[in-house]
């Protein structure tokens, strides 16, 4: 094991990131914070991904450079693997951690929504902006992933972001206010994916993982 | 009651959780090169990871004060070394030294001389003036401030500019003592 820091200092610093480029750098444009919070996330995935594949030889195919992610890459960062790989052997594949670490702690801050829940009209703009700070956060894991597959020659987009979808929407919201005053809830939606995962289980994260379309699509058996 | 005894740097170290100290190191490395990149001048990178880090520290010398037990500190001198040996250790996993006293007391340095933030960093020309570290004198600006004590923290030696060691220049401008928010005879 090499030199370890205390948890705290990185969450510390990532909440710091995603508050200071949402909250002041790109104060009333959050595509543009996003997308600086997922390029760093990227540059990190990049760098580690080149770190721990330096001894092995080329993964053969993209399945191995996707199970090298769930187990030995997510290992080095989380100390876990990732708990549940599904593919839909067409490209695209989810990975879903049951427990990631970087939501167990995260708590909505109570004084950013108003204490009167009965009122209709507040209430969709205090849960909005909630998932909103989730959905902010979860762009730097998604970048590492990006950044970790790219270095492997594979080219994908990634998302872990939560829909629009009025049926699923209610959930979220529905999730986030029992869970205000503790712990966030990462759920994970596909927006134009035929499948539409959630979970309600505590700090659970879904990861969707696309392939580039102009990447062969043949078909990738997994187990 | 029981006297709470102070815990050392190594033992709050040893029961924390730890991470991969390299995520650390590459997260902040990207930090600091994405703020290069959106904010261009040098002095306004600094100036926001000073603000980074103080913000870290406001919220940070809450776990600092809860893990390791320390009573309050008499004075200056027993803060400093209580930041340098106590706190650095357990968040970075590191230990610093503290010297260059004034005759008042309220002026030191604080020393590192191993630093995870720059593991495998290098400086390129093209960043003349930037304190890569920044952060950290945030962290201590804003840990300190919470415990009422209004300090400067600036950079005396670098080691990513040829330097041979981290040093850090606190100096204690105020100490605000705690007042109650209420009147004792209202």
């Amino acid at each position: 094991m090499g030199r370890e820091v205390s948890e705290s200092c990185v969450d510390s610093l990532l909440t710091e990131m995603v508050s200071s480029y949402c909250d002041r750098f790109y104060a009333n444009k959050p595509e543009l914070a996003a997308r600086r919070i997922e390029a760093i996330g990227f540059q990190v995935g990049h760098q580690l991904s080149e770190r721990y594949t330096m001894e092995r030889p080329r993964f053969s195919d993209n399945l191995e450079a996707i199970k090298f992610i769930c187990k030995d890459f997510w290992s080095e960062l989380f100390k876990k693997q990732i708990d549940n790989l599904k593919t839909n052997h067409k490209g695209t594949f989810v990975l879903q951690d049951n427990r990631f670490r970087w939501l167990a702690r995260m708590s909505i801050d109570p004084s950013s929504e108003d204490g009167d829940l009965s009122q209709d009209n507040s209430a969709p703009v205090t849960e909005n902006k909630a998932a909103q700070a989730t959905s902010m956060h979860l762009y730097f894991p998604c970048g590492i992933i990006r950044g970790a597959l790219s270095n492997l020659g594979i080219p994908c987009a990634v998302s872990a972001d939560i829909s629009s979808l009025p049926a699923c929407e209610l959930l979220v919201m529905e999730c986030i206010r029992l869970y205000l005053l503790s712990y966030a809830h990462c759920i994970a939606f596909i927006s134009t994916a035929r499948y539409s995962f959630f979970s309600q289980s505590r700090s659970s994260c879904m990861i969707i993982v696309i392939f580039h379309p102009c990447i062969s699509e043949r078909a990738l058996r997994f187990r | 009651m029981a006297p709470v005894i102070p815990r050392s740097g190594d033992a709050i170290f040893a029961s924390v959780e730890r991470v991969n100290a390299e995520l650390f190191t590459l997260t902040y490395g990207a930090i600091v090169r994405q703020l290069l990149t959106d904010l261009e001048e040098v002095e306004e990178v600094n100036k926001q990871l000073d603000q980074m880090g103080y913000n870290i520290g406001i919220r940070l010398v809450d776990e600092f004060l809860a893990k390791s037990n320390v009573s309050r500190c008499i004075d200056f001198k027993e803060t400093a070394e209580v930041i340098a040996k106590v706190g650095f250790k357990m968040f970075l996993g590191v230990t610093a030294s503290v010297s260059n006293w004034d005759a008042d007391g309220t002026c030191c340095s604080i020393i590192l001389e191993d630093n995870p933030l720059v593991d495998f960093v290098e400086l390129p020309d093209t960043c003349q003036g930037l304190y890569y570290c920044n952060v950290l004198s945030g962290v201590i600006r804003g840990a300190l401030e919470m415990v009422s004590m209004k300090t400067e923290v600036t950079w005396v030696r670098d080691m990513l500019r040829g330097d041979d060691a981290f040093e850090l220049q606190v100096k204690l401008l105020k100490q605000v003592p705690e007042e109650y928010p209420y009147k004792d005879d209202e």
